[in-house]
């Protein structure tokens, strides 16, 4: 039997697509979902005598990356990297290689723990391929077709230092960014849309070793969810393989969502030799001084900031915040706190029920929501009656009143609520005999009568005051 | 200092066609061995020089921040584009139309201007010539009737309105055929490039047509550039109208033959390592190399970046002076463009040389042929008579230029030539898979010197070498930028012969690959550099035929060397 302990070892290689109005290096529009090949030029087609430009606002974008992740941003270049591929036009990328723009940062997760940043460089991006056949794979396929809308949008890679301990950590860190990249505004950061691409280096060690095993580069994780499973999966196929005495082959692995498992990718002897060298169409990038700290001071509040500002205004601790931070619902849940909202309660609605429908939330006003929470707060509404007026207020607005009235939710006052009360005891006297003997489970059991008799309308928490003063 | 590795043996150049997608036979692999490793040998000069300390030179020009403002532009037809796409099994058919006065260009566009003369007539002449001279040199890929005459017709139109057409109203223009004109077949003369025909046209071409000029024609080539006798064409060679039986050279000799027959007075080239100054020389007419910068390279399609340039021959120093003018000044589309307007040359042609101090190269000199020193030293009595003082002068890294530009230019082109893979224009020749495919298309789309070329470059960027070849080539690079420098603190202005030899017969050098480089040794160096030099037709050699004397001059110093062209010119026997 085995004593040895496994430590899990993660990199993370995180792509970002730009909001930019234009590709990044030419002026063909940056926009998402259009028809195939509508925005294309000679430039991001690749053709022959074509030359690239920079795109300003682009750079402008990756500097605000590297300042948020406290880098260091640097003048920089940019090289070729030379590989064939159909969705890429010239058969190479133009991308940053030895002398990249940011360089060196870090970004505090919501437990506090740091992840180190290697670099975030500028690059392009490929076209899409569509594979069309009958078998739907990419073997077999009878022919593909291309898109190269997306060929030359502006990407930012960033790359972490194999500082990520366990799947849990590497959600928190992509998490983390990707509310970094909301914030400064340079990205939509949406996984399931491919503007955020997350591919994970995962190699295993003797916990306490300070050598690194040999790692693994895990490709096509396209939620958090599945990035979890893959790390979780692919940590314990190298342990299985170290246990039993094999090696761990250095090599890229497709992440199977339907399977749960990474595959090889291994097509042939796939010799990869980049040929790096520096790319003659373009010149150096050597942002000023005072570009740079233009920049930094326009940097907005970060969400580690934000923890820590609703934190100590919430009364809890800043992991406690971290979703509703995640989501940008700070600024919504202080407001309800302002306007007297139990804090908890703001954070726990926020969480969950406006988080359910986050598309929505930009048009959930804080005013109401604040009126939703109070309704809640008095007693005048059930914690089922509030969810159900929020995800009403969230789906087509209102008045949080006119809704609850709509709904009959008139919360029932006390006076009507005590006779309800008092006739259940009176109809189940063996029941309150046992109650007050001590039997505090039985409690339930008055609770759902009453429930059962106002049709859902009384507050459980008022009747189980009410129950307390009478049987307690 | 890196060392050289070990000779490149026949499973490096197996590995090295694998990486750059093409598929080669033994006969083929056999040969590229031995051919490749012969040239690596003579590159491997550069491993002498002691760059300790050298940083490399990626870039000519001291530029940074270029940057565009992010507004969107439209995008191109998606039908337009499409209809580029590769759809036959093997590709199109191969069919380029071979297609021949003297009167100077500004002689021309100044009738024109004045409506003395026609810009129709003036078209229809050199139309003629070219119909009637071109089959025994094959200068033009392909003789542009229609659009000629509909381009005439409207300079026509703009003078009868009183429009000005511009400075080259009506004058015939040829351009080389690495030149992006919409909607006409732009080949390289490759193969590769079969029936692709560019969606714009570029930078020079909308300036060449804002000037009034009218392009008669696209001229042949070395396959995409890469050669220096035209010899290396898909559609076959280009013969010197001085001797049919010599090579007009290369890459540019379309558009060298094309002045030198008096077809047109005024053609553009590109100039990656002499291939316009070069051609230039060997049909005796006047060819210039700018400043890296000067010209927008948007629309040439690349061979080596950091060294293209484009630039103009013309029968006259006047000529090419106007055409310079009117090409040149800083792109927004080329972000190694010059940000700075055309430099004012006609103007100055008058100004002599009095007073100006010239250096003679002796690197560059002295191992050309003896006919050739004698011509340089009557140009340089011209000078002193004209009062210049000339000295020799040394610029000793110059000496490793060419084996620096053999690692450099390789390097760059592989690259480059990557983009000719079957999938969105040009030639496919279908294969099981998409990779068969990419082997199979470049394997029959390119020609020999391409392909040689392309595995050289990709062996010096390869894992491994790229420190000992391409990184040793950029530092090289920085060391002749310095010598350079160190001759213009005492120097206005250096000479040398353009050429080390006059025009070669046809096949001479045609399977010896490093001879045919071997002629690009007085002219690479200013590549290199980024800095401007030109050629000026100067006598004849021994064997009658034209010898050029090659002025050079420091970055952005176009106009004191027009100066000095311009006296050689008055000089010339």
């Amino acid at each position: 039997m085995s004593v040895v302990e496994w430590e899990t070892v993660v990199g993370l290689e995180v792509h970002c697509e730009l909001e930019t109005a234009t590709k990044l290096f030419c002026g063909c529009r940056n926009a998402f979902g259009d028809e195939p090949n509508t925005n294309i030029c000679p430039v991001c087609l690749g053709l022959p005598g074509s030359l690239p430009v920079l795109n300003r606002q682009a750079v402008e974008f990756a500097m605000r990356i590297g300042a948020a992740l406290h880098c260091d941003v640097r003048p920089s270049i940019f090289h070729r990297k030379n590989y064939f591929y159909p969705d890429m036009p010239k058969d190479y990328q133009i991308s940053q290689y030895d002398e990249p723009i940011n360089v060196e940062g870090w970004l505090e997760l919501p437990d506090g723990s740091r992840v180190g940043i290697e670099r975030a460089h500028m690059e392009e991006d490929t076209g899409k391929t569509t594979h069309v056949g009958t078998s739907g794979r990419i073997h077999g396929a009878d022919y593909a077709l291309v898109d190269y809308n997306r060929a030359g949008v502006p990407l930012v890679e960033i790359v972490s230092k194999p500082d990520i301990r366990s799947a849990e950590q590497a959600r928190a860190y992509v998490s983390e960014l990707r509310a970094i990249l909301l914030a400064v505004g340079v990205s939509d950061a949406r996984m399931e849309e491919g503007s955020l691409r997350v591919d994970a280096n995962v190699s295993v060690r003797h916990a306490g070793s300070d050598q690194y095993g040999t790692r693994c580069e895990v490709k096509n994780m396209n939620s958090l969810r599945s990035l979890g499973r893959a790390v979780d999966y692919e940590v314990a196929r190298q342990v299985a393989l170290l246990e039993a005495g094999e090696r761990v082959v250095q090599e890229t692995r497709h992440w199977d969502e339907d399977d749960g498992r990474t595959h090889s990718l291994r097509s042939k002897e796939e010799a990869f030799d980049y040929r790096y060298f520096p790319e003659p169409d373009l010149v150096p990038v050597a942002p000023s001084p005072d570009w740079v700290a233009s920049v930094r001071a326009a940097l907005p509040a970060l969400p580690a900031e934000r923890r820590v500002a609703l934190a100590s205004r919430a009364g809890v601790a800043p992991a406690d915040v971290a979703t509703v931070v995640s989501l940008g619902l700070d600024e919504l849940v202080t407001s309800a706190i302002d306007a007297g909202a139990d804090p908890r309660l703001a954070l726990a609605r926020a969480g969950n029920e406006v988080a359910a429908d986050i598309e929505r939330a930009p048009s959930l006003e804080a005013a109401a929501f604040a009126r939703v929470l109070a309704m809640e707060g008095e007693g005048r509404l059930t914690a089922t009656q509030s969810k159900q007026v929020l995800g009403e207020l969230l789906a087509s607005g209102g008045d949080p009143e006119e809704i609850a009235r709509a709904h009959g939710f008139e919360a029932m006052g006390d006076d009507a609520l005590v006779s309800v009360v008092d006739e259940v005891i009176v109809a189940h006297p063996a029941e309150a005999d046992r109650l007050r003997g001590g039997e505090s489970k039985l409690t339930g059991f008055f609770v759902g009568k009453v429930m059962a008799a106002t049709a859902g309308k009384a507050d459980g928490k008022a009747v189980t005051r009410l129950l307390r003063e009478r049987l307690g | 200092m890196p060392g050289m590795p070990r000779r490149i043996s026949r499973d490096d150049v197996a590995h090295v066609a694998w990486l750059a997608r093409l598929d080669v036979t033994d006969d083929e692999l056999e040969r590229f061995t031995e051919q490749l490793g012969a040239i690596l040998e003579h590159a491997a000069d550069v491993a002498a020089l002691d760059t300790s300390g050298v940083p490399p030179t990626a870039h000519p020009l001291p530029l940074a921040n270029v940057l565009r403002d992010d507004v969107p532009h439209e995008s191109l037809d998606r039908d337009e584009v499409l209809a580029e796409a590769p759809t036959a099994e093997d590709g199109r058919s191969c069919s380029p139309h071979p297609g021949r006065g003297r009167v100077s260009a500004a002689a021309t566009a100044s009738s024109v201007r004045t409506g003395e003369r026609r810009a129709r007539e003036v078209v229809e002449e050199a139309l003629a010539l070219v119909e009637s001279g071109d089959g025994a040199l094959h200068a033009f890929n392909n003789v542009l009737i229609e659009e000629a005459l509909a381009a005439a017709d409207e300079v026509d139109r703009q003078v009868a309105a009183g429009v000005d057409p511009g400075p080259l109203a009506g004058v015939p223009v040829a351009l080389k055929d690495n030149l992006c004109t919409r909607g006409v077949a732009t080949t390289c003369s490759s193969r590769i490039l079969d029936g692709w025909r560019p969606p714009y046209d570029a930078t020079v071409v909308a300036r060449l047509r804002d000037a009034g000029a009218v392009v008669v024609g696209k001229t042949n080539m070395d396959e995409f550039a890469m050669g220096s006798s035209t010899e290396n064409s898909a559609f076959g060679p280009t013969r010197n109208p001085c001797d049919p039986s010599r090579v007009p050279g290369g890459s540019s000799g379309g558009s060298a033959a094309a002045v030198a027959a008096g077809f047109v007075p005024v053609a553009l080239g590109s100039d990656t390592g002499g291939s316009i100054r070069q051609p230039a020389a060997l049909c005796g007419v006047v060819g210039v190399k700018p400043t890296y910068g000067l010209v927008s390279r948007y629309g040439l399609v690349a061979f080596a970046s950091s060294l293209d340039q484009i630039g103009p021959f013309a029968a006259t120093v006047e000529d090419a002076a106007l055409a310079l003018e009117v090409i040149a000044g800083h792109d927004p589309c080329d972000s190694t463009s010059i940000a700075e307007p055309a430099p004012s040359l006609v103007a100055v042609l008058g100004d002599g040389v009095e007073g100006l101090r010239v250096g003679v190269v002796r690197e560059l000199t002295d191992g050309c042929d003896a006919d050739v020193r004698a011509r340089l030293a009557e140009a340089v009595a011209g000078l002193e008579s004209a009062g210049a003082k000339v000295e020799e002068v040394s610029v000793p890294a110059a000496a490793y230029g060419l084996s620096a530009y053999y690692l450099i230019a390789p390097a760059e082109a592989s690259s480059n030539l990557a983009r000719y893979d079957g999938v969105r224009y040009g030639l496919r020749v279908q294969g099981t898979d998409v990779a068969a495919m990419y082997g199979r298309t470049r394997a029959a789309g390119f020609g020999p010197e391409v392909k040689r070329r392309i595995m050289l470059g990709t062996y010096a960027l390869s894992a491994g070498y790229y420190d000992a070849y391409y990184g040793q080539a950029q530092r090289v690079r920085t060391l002749i930028i310095r010598d350079f420098d160190a001759a213009y603190r005492d120097h206005d202005l250096l000479v040398s012969p353009t050429t080390p030899t006059t025009a070669f017969p046809i096949g001479a050098k045609a399977d010896d690959p490093l001879a045919m480089y071997l002629s690009d040794v007085c002219t690479v160096p200013s590549n290199l550099a980024g800095q401007p030099a030109m050629t000026v037709p100067f006598g004849r050699g021994d064997d009658g035929l034209p010898v050029g004397v090659q002025v050079l001059a420091p970055a952005r110093g176009e106009a004191v060397m027009f100066r000095a062209a311009a006296v050689l010119e008055a000089h010339a026997p």
